[in-house]
């Protein structure tokens, strides 16, 4: 069974045939003592789970069904929220400092090691805390209480710019944040909380690791300096141009609470645009323009924040599945906090910013069009960082914490009507099917309308680029650089539990597993054995290419694996090799899978940069 | 595009600025009284935690919820006797566990082993069971009737949703997991995982400093 925003006709079908017996049952004047003898009843009074008498059907496997079973709302009302900018404070008080402010309740338990070199030049402040949001039509749902950044979900969009190649340290900001989450969690959820930039070039004090996490009443700085990779090392001064990124997202990473604290709304996003990708549509690469954001005349790059959620039945309220820990997957699909919304388009071109925050859903997104038609659209990168030109596709895919930023051309496309679609088959947590659904068969996510006004498009169409010019945007950085050494993780399930390498994550007490030498350059292979299970791989800090696939090159058209990504899709009996140069900072971090639920349940290696570094093949 | 249709346009996409707009009066009662007021623990209760009778190793029959789970902070696994794979080196692992939690067990932290083979695992297997592992106060094994002992198999998430694998009971789910009924944190852990690991992703369900009383008015509220 698929869980597609369709109603579950047969669901409810079943549901109402169990009724109407367990009615005639009590007509036919059966009474407590007659049913267990039948044994049709448990000694608890619950009717056993026979397909016809329990009210929840039976799965295949023979047992009660309990998936997600969401009232239901209406889609496609609602316009999708454009998300609020951050904007940068005056001043801290007290002001930051470089070794943790212990005394005035921060929980920063180690020292900014690029302070000094990259004084931060912008503040910003933000409160996680609980809000009260509405994420359907009003009346439908009642409204839900949620834990973000100050108080919103998705959190508000932070946008900076990387300095200048000749003043690096101008992109450099501090940010600020207070943990005033309440002790009642109306459910689920740990007050108790770390902030992961995910992608961010960061010193690792500043990273979010999930050991590093903050209690209620406490605030922790996080300096992010903004450089390029290499600044220190490779490319002094400077950093490496080819390893800018575009598209990042915060999130809470609490270790082993991840899945419950970003569900419950603890995730944000974060813009970085340079002397190149401008965010003005005149200049550098021409994307289109970001305009202030907000504004529909002058705002097309659009970040989109998809996650899947379930509500339960009897309350209506946000619900989380407590003891899952195979992956929880919603039946309701919202984009920027919002269950189906509409978006308003001119005809143009826009670059959309797409997110997955999970929990456990991998998405392959196409544009359907009337009848079923499918419009191809340009992808410009992979997890937020751009390819070496745009590629024009029918569909992308990005399971948990991927990012992918297209161009879609709605030139001409007044008065249509369009919707992002999921075609990817999941029927659990396990990962998808394999199976990509056909148009007009997936779920419908985002439906667009193109009647906006008539508006100026300075934005570059990727259709008027050579088909030969090989390199539009940085290109890709240097792989030539031999390896100092290659190590594997295998990612395995032994008796429910998550492993890596035989081994289960040490905790936070435990010495790291294995030590990279800063300033290095290191092959991984990550592996796969098994054919039911998916696992998004992320590695903190340092983003990779990925060099082979089950011995096959990285697809560069179709589904693209090509590029600089921060998380490997590690499907079905997969064995990938990827390339890493570890840069300029040094600390601890995390390689886990981005399934929160996998992640929650220890599916992780705590591992550390520093000035030494180890030879452990299979940490 | 006249003015007004392009006005009509600016409004409707301008009409949610915000990530997520706050509340106003936008709810209307009359919408919202087709759902529930549950209160989430009790939501919680309803859903993950059937009252079943139960029988300890002891001989005593108890209530899933109202003996074991309600006002506590608990440990759940599952184990059968007569296991020859994970079971004992996790039952080795609860006992040093137990250590580390010292005289908080039977106080108001509780552990629960409940098997998978009710049919063999009666409360004399049980009990011997207990005994050769030396276990201590406020570690129950439990059984049952063999749809109760299923029912909560499935209602605490000791699943594997392969069915294949999830009938295989020498590969059976070896996690722990662990929460605080009352203030309402769940958590869960491979259960061979280190016991003063464990220990400390227990303290963060634990009842909160200045807040010891809070179990004694058996709520969080």
């Amino acid at each position: 069974m698929v869980y597609i925003s369709k109603r579950n006709r047969k669901r409810e079908r079943d549901a109402e045939i169990a009724a109407k017996n367990r009615r005639e049952l009590i007509a036919a004047g059966f009474k407590r003592r007659d049913l267990l003898k039948m044994g049709l009843l448990t000694s608890a009074g619950m009717l056993i789970p026979m397909k016809g008498l329990s009210a929840r059907p039976l799965t295949s496997a023979g047992y009660v069904y309990d998936g997600p079973n969401s009232p239901p709302t209406t889609p496609f009302v609602e316009n999708m929220p454009r998300l609020q900018v951050l904007q940068p404070v005056a001043a801290l008080n007290p002001a930051p400092t470089i070794a943790p402010n212990t005394a005035a309740g921060e929980a920063r338990t180690v020292s900014h090691q690029a302070f000094a070199q990259f004084p931060p030049q912008r503040f910003y402040e933000m409160t996680e805390q609980a809000g009260t949001v509405l994420m359907a039509p009003a009346g439908e749902l009642p409204p839900q209480t949620i834990w973000g950044f100050n108080g919103t979900t998705p959190g508000p969009l932070i946008v900076e710019r990387y300095g200048n190649l000749g003043s690096p340290g101008n992109g450099s900001v501090l940010l600020r944040l207070h943990n005033n989450l309440p002790s009642t969690n109306g459910g689920f959820g740990l007050p108790s909380v770390t902030t992961h930039l995910h992608n961010g070039h960061t010193p690792l004090e500043s990273d979010g690791f999930p050991c590093f996490f903050m209690a209620q009443g406490q605030f922790y700085d996080h300096h992010y300096p903004n450089v390029l990779a290499g600044i220190n090392s490779t490319h002094p001064g400077t950093g490496d141009i080819k390893e800018a990124m575009a598209t990042l997202w915060y999130h809470d990473h609490r270790i082993d609470h991840t899945a419950e604290n970003t569900y419950k709304g603890l995730a944000g996003t974060y813009i970085l645009f340079n002397e190149f990708d401008t965010g003005n549509e005149n200049t550098g690469f021409r994307l289109p323009s970001f305009g202030d954001g907000q504004n529909p005349l002058t705002s097309f790059d659009i970040y989109m924040v998809f996650n899947d959620k379930v509500f339960d039945s009897q309350t209506g309220l946000l619900a989380f599945d407590l003891f899952n820990t195979d992956g929880i997957l919603g039946d309701k699909f919202l984009v920027n906090g919002k269950i189906n919304p509409v978006l308003h388009v001119s005809p143009r071109r826009y670059r959309f910013r797409w997110l997955n925050t999970g929990p456990s859903r991998f998405y392959q997104i196409s544009v359907l069009g009337a009848n079923n038609t499918t419009k191809s659209f340009w992808q410009i990168s992979t997890d937020g960082n751009l390819l070496e030109k745009p590629v024009q596709v029918t569909g992308a895919r990005f399971a948990v914490a991927e990012r992918v930023d297209v161009i879609v051309d709605f030139t001409g496309e007044a008065g249509k009507t369009f919707y992002l679609e999921n075609r990817l088959e999941q029927d659990d947590g396990r990962g998808p099917t394999g199976n990509v659904l056909a148009a007009g068969q997936g779920t419908k996510i985002l439906k667009i309308v193109v009647d906006g006004p008539v508006v100026a498009d300075n934005s570059i169409d990727p259709a008027t680029i050579p088909a030969n010019q090989q390199v539009y945007f940085y290109g890709f950085p240097n792989t030539a650089d031999a390896p100092g050494i290659t190590r594997t993780f295998r990612f395995e399930r032994g008796n429910g539990q998550w492993q890596v390498n035989g081994q289960l994550v040490g905790g936070c007490n435990a010495a790291p597993r294995f030590a990279i030498k800063r300033n290095t350059v290191e092959k991984w292979v990550f592996q796969n054995n098994s054919g039911g299970w998916q696992h998004p791989i992320h590695m903190h800090f340092e983003e990779f290419q990925t060099l082979s696939i089950n011995g096959n090159p990285p697809a560069t058209t179709g589904i693209i694996q090509r590029g600089r990504k921060d998380v490997f899709r590690l499907e079905h009996n997969m064995e990938a090799q990827v390339y890493l140069r570890i840069r300029d900072f040094v600390g601890r971090f995390p390689l886990h899978c981005h399934n929160v639920v996998h992640e929650d349940h220890a599916m992780m290696v705590l591992g550390i940069i520093d000035d030494v570094g180890d030879n452990k093949t299979q940490p | 595009m006249t003015d007004l249709k392009r006005r009509r346009f600016v409004a409707a996409l301008g009409a949610a600025p915000l990530a997520v707009p706050l509340l106003t009066a936008a709810q209307s009662p009359a919408a919202t009284s087709k759902f529930k007021q549950i209160s989430s623990r009790e939501r919680t209760r309803q859903k993950y935690f059937p009252n079943l009778s139960l029988m300890t190793h002891e001989g005593k029959t108890v209530r899933f919820y109202d003996d074991l789970v309600k006002d506590k902070i608990v440990i759940f696994n599952f184990m059968y006797a007569k296991c020859e794979g994970i079971c004992t080196p996790i039952t080795r692992n609860l006992v040093r566990l137990q250590k580390v939690l010292g005289d908080r067990m039977g106080k108001d932290m509780f552990l629960y082993s409940f098997t998978l083979k009710p049919k063999e695992d009666n409360v004399m297997a049980l009990h011997h069971y207990a005994e050769m592992h030396k276990v201590t106060n406020g570690w129950l094994f439990l059984t049952g009737s063999v749809d109760d002992m299923e029912l909560l198999r499935h209602k605490l998430g000791f699943v594997d949703p392969d069915p294949q694998v999830d009938k295989d009971l020498s590969n059976h789910i070896g996690v722990l997991k662990y929460g605080n009924e009352p203030l309402e944190r769940w958590g869960g852990c491979p259960g061979m995982s280190d016991p003063e690991w464990i220990a400390e992703m227990i303290s963060w369900v634990d009842w909160p400093k200045n807040q010891a009383t809070m179990k004694a008015k058996g709520g969080a509220e």
